[in-house]
């Protein structure tokens, strides 16, 4: 007989909060003020995030960008368009208390409780490149645990092919869903391998403390062999698919973002060429790994013409 | 007996103009200099940069195409001496843009930039409009435009509304998903392209003689 032993920060479904309060997260908040165990978290800041107790299991063999740059120079357009728009207005943004829904096609549906995750997962910090479509790029340390050990506490079933991630998508917090310039809330998806391969990591921290809000607090995917807009922030929920699920990119501009967004340097997007990219605090720009140097993943792909599915 | 006071006016604009390019220069030294860690230009000074310099020459040419309908609406004509300085600013700018983006992305590699404009719009029209403020700005004397005589400098100097058009194309061609900030360019580059249109047909003013050289009231 298999046996599953659940993992400590494991939720059964009576424990989860009530629908009703967990939309309307400010009652909670204010309720639960004076007894909240974690501080509140400001988009400014990052020093004073709580740590994460972390052992490091993988290196990038190059120095880190420094925190002021990657918790300054941000794309999450639900604070705004400008880069330096998340820092300045994620302050709105409430990471605390949090849930996660993870469902659809699987064996054990569960509300993940954030904070209680936070306290008692196996954090790894990973230093991992990280390259955005625009044509710059990063590397960060991050805190994570891989997304296989969620995926494999929820057992998925046989007919669940990919994974579909959502965004917070409330207008209270985040003044730039006030923009059209993408469908509201964000979605993001994975094929199922991509999802449970060991590289993909659900993240909650960074330099050794909790995420900074313009970073996708508290809890993101970090998916480092993609364009960074496929690393989704702020998850609200996860659900297991049968069929490839739409992605907000994709969905805005079918030609120039895919679904599978893998970085691949002789893939040009439509307006500009991906053979190169610039490192942040670098001035010239340095070629392009394909997969962004992780070869490992190329398993994955074996067969695809990488241009057709990009 | 009046005292003829030298006027402010075109130092002022000079001084706005140069705004951007001060802090450019100013985040540039700090960079290369004295600061290192300054974030002044963002995280990612290049595109920081290009975008700053080609900011800066649209709403220079903007402004430019702006002067004719200032005065037509509100009389002041000292707006006029502004126009030269205004749209050499917007060359200048778009001088700088193009010629940064040649050097920080395609190296000085006159072969790529070929091979950019056939393959990405954006670029093309970026070009186009700055193709079309050169022979702007080679008329732009006083000189120049008695050899061309009135008529054809002003037709000619109408390209001015051809390279707004085109480096409005080229913004909206750049951004990711729709953003409304290109369009709020285009909007008033439209604007200003109805007032001159319907004003002239109302228009006193029957000489139609350009009057970017000479101050008039």
């Amino acid at each position: 007989m298999v046996y599953h032993p659940r993992p400590s920060w494991w939720l059964p479904e009576r424990e989860a909060t009530p629908e009703p309060l967990y939309l309307n997260r400010r009652a909670i908040v204010g309720s639960l003020a004076l007894a909240a165990a974690v501080p509140a978290v400001a988009a400014t800041g990052v020093d004073r995030l709580a740590k994460l107790a972390h052992r490091r299991t993988r290196e990038a063999g190059e120095p880190p960008t420094p925190l002021a740059d990657v918790a300054g120079y941000n794309n999450f357009y639900e604070f705004g368009l400008d880069k330096a728009d998340p820092a300045r207005r994620a302050g709105s943004l409430r990471p605390s208390p949090w849930t996660v829904a993870i469902g659809g096609l699987v064996k054990k549906p569960l509300i993940l409780d954030v904070d209680r995750f936070i306290a008692r997962a196996p954090w790894e910090e990973r230093v991992y490149r990280f390259r955005c479509v625009e044509g710059w790029s990063m590397v960060i340390p991050w805190v994570g645990v891989p997304f296989s050990s969620l995926i494999q506490a929820v057992e998925p079933l046989g007919h669940a092919r990919y994974v579909a991630f959502r965004t917070l998508g409330d207008p209270e917090q985040m003044p730039g869903l006030r923009s059209p310039v993408l469908d509201w809330p964000y979605r993001e998806g994975l094929r199922i391998d991509e999802a449970m391969h060991d590289l993909t990591l659900l993240a909650a921290g960074l330099y050794g403390r909790r995420l900074p809000n313009q970073n996708g607090a508290p809890l993101r995917l970090v998916v480092p062999w993609k364009y960074g807009f496929k690393s989704i922030k702020s998850i609200v929920s996860i659900d297991f698919v049968a069929t490839q699920p739409p992605t907000s990119w994709n969905v805005a501009s079918p030609r120039e973002y895919g679904f599978y967004s893998n970085v691949n340097p002789e893939v040009d997007h439509p307006r500009w060429s991906q053979a190169r990219e610039r490192r942040i605090g670098e001035f010239r720009r340095r070629p392009t790994l394909l997969f962004n140097g992780y070869p490992e993943v190329a398993g994955l792909y074996a067969g695809m013409d990488l241009r057709r599915f990009f | 007996m009046r005292l003829a006071i030298p006027s402010l006016l075109k130092p002022a604009a000079h001084a706005v103009m140069a705004i951007p390019l001060v802090l450019l220069a100013w985040g540039w030294g700090e960079l290369l200099f004295w600061n290192p860690a300054s974030r002044a230009l963002s995280a990612e000074p290049v595109a920081y940069t290009h975008n700053a310099l080609g900011l800066a020459a649209l709403r220079a040419l903007l402004l430019s195409l702006a002067c004719t309908p200032v005065r037509r609406l509100t009389g002041w004509g000292r707006v006029m001496t502004l126009r030269r300085l205004l749209g050499l600013w917007a060359f200048a700018y778009a001088a700088l843009h193009l010629a940064f983006y040649l050097w920080a992305e395609l190296d000085l590699n006159v072969a790529e930039l070929a091979a950019e404009v056939a393959k990405r719009p954006f670029i093309l029209a970026g070009l186009m409009a700055f193709l079309a403020l050169v022979p702007l700005a080679l008329t732009s004397t006083a000189g120049a435009i008695r050899r061309l005589g009135a008529r054809r400098w002003q037709a000619l100097h109408r390209l001015a509304y051809l390279a707004g058009g085109a480096a409005v194309v080229h913004f909206i061609l750049r951004v990711k998903g729709f953003q409304w900030e290109p369009w709020v360019y285009l909007a008033i580059l439209v604007a200003l392209l109805l007032l001159r249109l319907t004003s002239r047909g109302s228009a006193s003013r029957a000489r139609g003689r350009p009057s970017g050289a000479r101050a008039t009231g």
